[in-house]
């Protein structure tokens, strides 16, 4: 389970998380949605320790990730997959490389065993046969299924998604929904998905969660979401600026 | 207070605010510098790919570093000439060639040469995975950072950079010695009698020294100037310059020190 319980984060005199919380059971999906900018990025970033918060807390699976020490904060990241926005993958590498990369730190595979995870891993992201390519040799969509391959490669409990479909095309999109909901399905993973696009995350979310002013604004089921009353959400989910600017200056 | 009293107070601030920056940066790279020491004992992340780093910084710059050494030894042997003007025996140009280059001119203008080359190459590289967070990637995959990407290129830095200048001062020398042959009418005999006169092993002892320092600060500084890039495209030229400018001045200020630490008498 990911708990984020009342966290504040400050960069200099702009305050980002102001009093968050969100949490994710087990097997669940979460959705976080927000304008650009609204800090879902750094909200993901916590949980993985690549980030500490000013205050508040960050648990994984029972563990306080701002206390704990090099060694556990590495072991605990060996059990997160983290699918980056623009994929991040180490453009001097191949895919089968970058694959490999988490798999050889986890330690304890063969080589043999380390070609079959990647095959497979390439198979389930539908890359069949990419392991020798580039990533600049890639189109967005195919970076951005590598990127989770990677991330599953070495079988996380959990996979944090940060902007999966952003910059996609709405068919690269929907395969990508797809892809989110098989890796639910297959392998059993914990997700938190951040994203802006609300059709995506009423695709793959259990539970669907609105950043605003550094807090969670309103929570709930894509339903909920959907049918929300607070005008600063209905804005959002509507794409109406005029409903969020009413929703603001009500909020004053 | 008075838009007068403020104006007056500008200057003050601006400096403090300059002050303030230098050791804040000052002190992000003392933690910088702790962190890859205290990364030395994640051998297994580092250790590979160390011979990787070592022919990339290494062994792939020996070219630039033989190219300035050979047209700096011809000069050196020709503006000796000149100056000597029949006052001072030509064999001299023996020494001037022999003592100039192993002392100051191989390490100085290789660290130099290398600066450019290697501090902004790591600075670059660095800095683009800082900016596309492939460091960050890194880091979600259990590697520590500084051990996988910093110690194999300090640790290459170190170790090759000496060797370098070894190669640099044997090429600095020997056109030195084929400048005065042919164009100095001097004879082997005689240049070498110049380069043995006031000869001391220590001297290539001091070399070595001095070029494994720079070795460090050239990459050290670019590593800590890639690993802070902030920003786009834009962030990591700035990084660059900033690695080149830095490393280039630390060789400077660690060149005199080194001469005072260890040439005064």
């Amino acid at each position: 389970m990911i708990e984020m319980i009342d966290v504040h984060k400050s960069f200099g005199e702009k305050v980002v998380l102001n009093g968050f919380s969100l949490s994710v059971e087990e097997g669940g999906t979460v959705s976080l949605v927000g304008f650009s900018g609204a800090g879902k990025s750094v909200a993901l970033k916590h949980i993985v320790g690549l980030l500490e918060p000013d205050s508040g807390t960050v648990r994984v699976d029972g563990q306080e990730v701002p206390k704990l020490s090099r060694d556990a904060l590495y072991e605990l990241r060996r059990k997160v997959g983290y699918v980056f926005q623009f994929a991040a993958l180490f453009d001097s590498m191949t895919i089968a490389e970058n694959l490999a990369m988490g798999l050889i730190k986890r330690g304890g595979y063969s080589r043999e065993e380390i070609e079959e995870r990647i095959t497979d891993s390439l198979n389930r992201v539908e890359l069949e046969g990419f392991q020798d390519r580039f990533p600049a040799d890639l189109s967005g969509g195919q970076k951005k299924r590598a990127g989770l391959a990677r991330a599953i490669a070495f079988g996380p409990k959990y996979l944090l998604y940060d902007e999966p479909t952003s910059g996609l095309d709405p068919v690269t999109t929907a395969v990508i929904d797809r892809l989110i909901l098989k890796m639910r399905d297959e392998l059993g993973v914990t997700s938190l998905v951040i994203t802006h696009d609300m059709g995506s995350a009423y695709r793959v979310s259990d539970r669907i969660a609105m950043l605003y002013e550094g807090q969670v604004l309103e929570e709930g089921t894509p339903d909920e979401i959907r049918n929300a009353s607070h005008p600063i959400v209905r804005g959002f989910v509507e794409g109406k600026p005029e409903l969020v600017e009413q929703g603001a200056a009500a909020k004053g | 207070m008075s838009s007068r009293g403020i104006a007056w107070t500008r200057p003050f601030a601006a400096i403090g605010r300059a002050a303030g920056g230098f050791f804040a940066a000052f002190g992000r790279f003392g933690a910088f510098f702790i962190e890859a020491i205290r990364s030395l004992r994640d051998v297994t992340t580092w250790a590979p790919l160390l011979v990787g780093q070592m022919k990339k910084l290494g062994v792939d710059s020996i070219p630039i570093a033989l190219f300035l050494a050979g047209f700096t030894g011809i000069v050196l042997a020709l503006q000796a000439s000149y100056t000597f003007t029949g006052a001072i025996p030509l064999y001299f140009v023996g020494t001037l060639v022999g003592k100039t280059m192993i002392l100051e001119l191989g390490p100085v203008l290789t660290g130099l040469a290398l600066s450019g080359r290697v501090g902004a190459n790591i600075a670059a590289q660095l800095g683009t995975m800082r900016v596309s967070e492939q460091i960050d990637a890194l880091e979600t995959l259990a590697y520590n950072p500084v051990a996988y990407l910093v110690l194999p290129r300090v640790i290459a830095g170190i170790l090759m950079f000496p060797i370098i200048v070894i190669f640099a001062d044997v090429v600095g020398i020997t056109a030195g010695w084929f400048t005065a042959i042919n164009l100095l009418d001097m004879s082997t005999e005689e240049f070498v009698r110049g380069l043995r006169l006031f000869h001391d092993p220590f001297d290539i002892t001091y070399s070595l020294i001095k070029m494994t320092s720079f070795g460090l600060i050239v990459t050290i500084i670019g590593c800590f100037e890639g690993f802070t890039t902030k920003g786009g495209a834009e962030g990591v030229g700035i990084a660059t310059t900033r690695a080149v400018v830095t490393s280039s001045m630390l060789i400077l200020v660690f060149d005199a020190l080194w001469a005072v630490v260890l040439l005064q008498p």
